[in-house]
């Protein structure tokens, strides 16, 4: 479990995080989702130690960072695929995190394996990897002391189609044997596959957290009466904003229940109603897109 | 491809901490495990094995004492030395593996003492092999030339001439500490050994007031004696406060920088 508690964090008197809190729970994958810019990396940076906040803190599974004995054993970090020396292979940069974490050998071979890389590969440089390389690099390094928190940035960031549906199913079952993973991403539709719940954030403030379904249900509805124009005015008057498409229906930022109680409350007959689609993308630039024209202001 | 996890690892339980011992092996490790490092370590012999044959080649048969050839190996070493040190810890910061290392180990300061140690064993080696080459260089010489082997290097001597080779890798490491990024900290640290010596000179030579305080403060004058084995009385005074001005307060400056600093 990750437990984040006000953190902030300021540069030059620019508040990039503010005031987050929120808990990544045990068994389920958390999907920290954001704009560009919004806080995503700093925060998961402060989680880790690597950036001190200036107020606030965060622990995993109720010891902060510091205080972890063996954080390899405990906690895999990904935060930045790139950031490796680019003069060692990678089976070097997996040794040396097997001899820091104190594990036997073969977990560089078979952490290797787990991420497809090859022999060949893992002989190679550091400095001549592609992207989506270095970033199954990164990956075996944060899962090679098997820990049960994961916390990603941007993990499927590189990654081919094969690549991010292997991510996917490794990150399910992870989550399925009861670890926590955190990751990060800026594919709406890759975190709509595969998270339980969502911290969204815009700004460096926490705009909306919950299970991925009730941010779902958030996304609104879209209906359709036989008097449009009544049904309107009932949720204008129960002050819903309401938008009517060019086919009669209206699409509501209320959820389909409470459009239903209105229509009751009328006496209005409703031929259609249903979740709005778009999902997890409306949902997102909605509920961003305030902060981002807040940042564009500033 | 799989998407089973790792089995849970059942470490032993001395693995359960990450101790100061192990940091250090793995930072050992790291000196060596790329290609620059790996090619300094190498120079380090190669300075040695060169130096060795332009000593027999080129020096004065009455000259070729034991002392010249641990003069002649002695400083390649204290050029290289430094930037090994260095290296190891800059390449944290400018290579970016200590986004890595420090989510390892999440003690800062373990990691720089490791480095440290680790440095000063392989100055502590290094110095033992050049020691052998000089050895072997000295016999060989003295045949070659039909001149008599003169070992004119004490014990004390070479304890001495390792002591201030320390100083010089412990500078580079200071200076790495203090910089965290390689072209910084190796412009910092040449202008440091090449130019202030001879800015300390001509000061010296101009102002009659900085005379008397070059000896606290020029640390290259400073160990110039631990090298040729005189150094006595005063001498340690002036060592001491130039260790402590150019070693110890930078140091300590840049492990503070370096606990508050982020790491990216
Ligand atoms: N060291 C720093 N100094 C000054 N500003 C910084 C620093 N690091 C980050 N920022 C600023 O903090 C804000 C948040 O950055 P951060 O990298 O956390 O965003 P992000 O959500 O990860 O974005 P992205 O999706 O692009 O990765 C940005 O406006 C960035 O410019
Ligand atoms: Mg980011």
């Amino acid at each position: 479990m990750i437990t984040v508690d006000s953190l902030s964090k300021k540069y030059g008197g620019r508040t990039v995080v503010d005031n987050i809190s929120f808990t990544a729970r045990a068994g389920r994958v958390t999907g920290f989702l954001g704009p560009n810019g919004a806080g995503k990396s700093t925060s998961m940076r402060m989680m880790v130690g690597l950036t001190r906040p200036n107020s606030g803190n965060a622990t995993i599974s109720g010891r902060r960072f510091a205080d972890l004995p063996n954080p390899g054993l405990e906690v895999g970090v990904m935060l930045d695929a790139s950031a490796q020396h680019a003069g060692r292979t990678g089976r070097e940069v997996l040794t040396l995190a097997q001899q820091m974490i104190g594990l036997p050998t073969r977990r560089v071979e078979e952490a290797l394996d787990l991420v497809s890389l090859t022999e060949t590969d893992a002989n190679r440089r550091v400095g001549g990897y592609s992207l989506g390389m270095r970033q199954r690099l990164g990956i075996a390094v944060a899962l090679i002391g098997r820990p049960s928190v994961l916390i990603l940035d941007e993990p499927a960031n590189g990654l081919d189609p094969a690549g991010i549906r292997w991510m996917r199913d490794l990150l399910r079952d992870y989550a399925d044997d009861g670890g926590t993973v955190l990751l990060s991403s800026h594919l709406l539709h890759e975190i709509e596959v595969i998270a339980d719940d969502i911290v969204m954030i815009g700004g460096g403030r926490i705009v909306s957290q919950g299970s991925l379904a009730e941010l779902l249900r958030a996304a609104g509805s879209i209906v359709r009466a036989q008097d449009p124009d009544a049904l309107e005015r009932a949720l204008s008057g129960s002050g819903f904003v309401t938008t009517r498409s060019e086919d009669g229906s209206l699409r509501s930022d209320a959820d389909p229940t409470t459009v239903g109680l209105v229509a009751r409350e009328s006496y209005l007959a409703l031929i259609e109603l249903r979740t709005a689609e778009g999902g997890l993308e409306d949902v997102f630039l909605q509920l961003t897109s305030d902060t981002e024209r807040e940042g564009r202001a500033a | 491809m799989t998407t089973k996890a790792l089995d849970p690892v059942r470490v032993q339980a001395s693995a359960r901490q990450v101790s100061l011992s192990r940091v250090t092996y793995v930072e050992l490790g790291k000196m060596f495990d790329t290609r620059s490092g790996f090619w300094l370590m190498s120079s380090i012999v190669i300075a040695a094995l060169l130096s060795t044959v332009a000593t027999i080649l080129f020096a004065p048969d009455a000259e070729l004492t034991f002392y010249t050839f641990a003069e002649a190996i002695g400083f390649p070493m204290t050029v290289i030395l430094p930037i090994i040190a260095l290296l190891s810890i800059t390449s944290e910061w400018t290579q970016r593996s200590g986004l890595t290392t420090f989510t390892l180990v999440p003690h800062r300061n373990w990691v720089i003492l490791a480095k440290v140690i680790a440095s000063v064993a392989v100055g502590v080696v290094s110095m033992l092999v050049a020691l052998a080459i000089g050895v072997v260089g000295n016999l060989v010489g003295t045949a070659i030339t039909r001149t008599d082997r003169v070992w004119d290097v004490s014990v004390a001597h070479f304890l001495l001439i390792v002591l201030g080779s320390l100083l010089c890798l412990l500078t580079g490491t200071t200076f790495g500490i203090l910089f965290r990024s390689t072209p910084v900290a190796l412009v910092a640290y040449f202008v440091y050994s090449l130019v202030l010596p001879t800015l300390f000179g001509i000061l010296a030579s101009s102002q009659e007031r900085f005379l008397e305080l070059q000896p606290w403060v020029d640390a290259s004058n400073a160990q110039a004696p631990l090298f040729d084995g005189s150094i006595a009385g005063d001498q340690w005074a002036h060592l001491a406060a130039t260790a402590v001005a150019w070693l110890l307060l930078p140091a300590l400056v840049g492990l503070r920088l370096i606990a508050r600093s982020e790491v990216r």
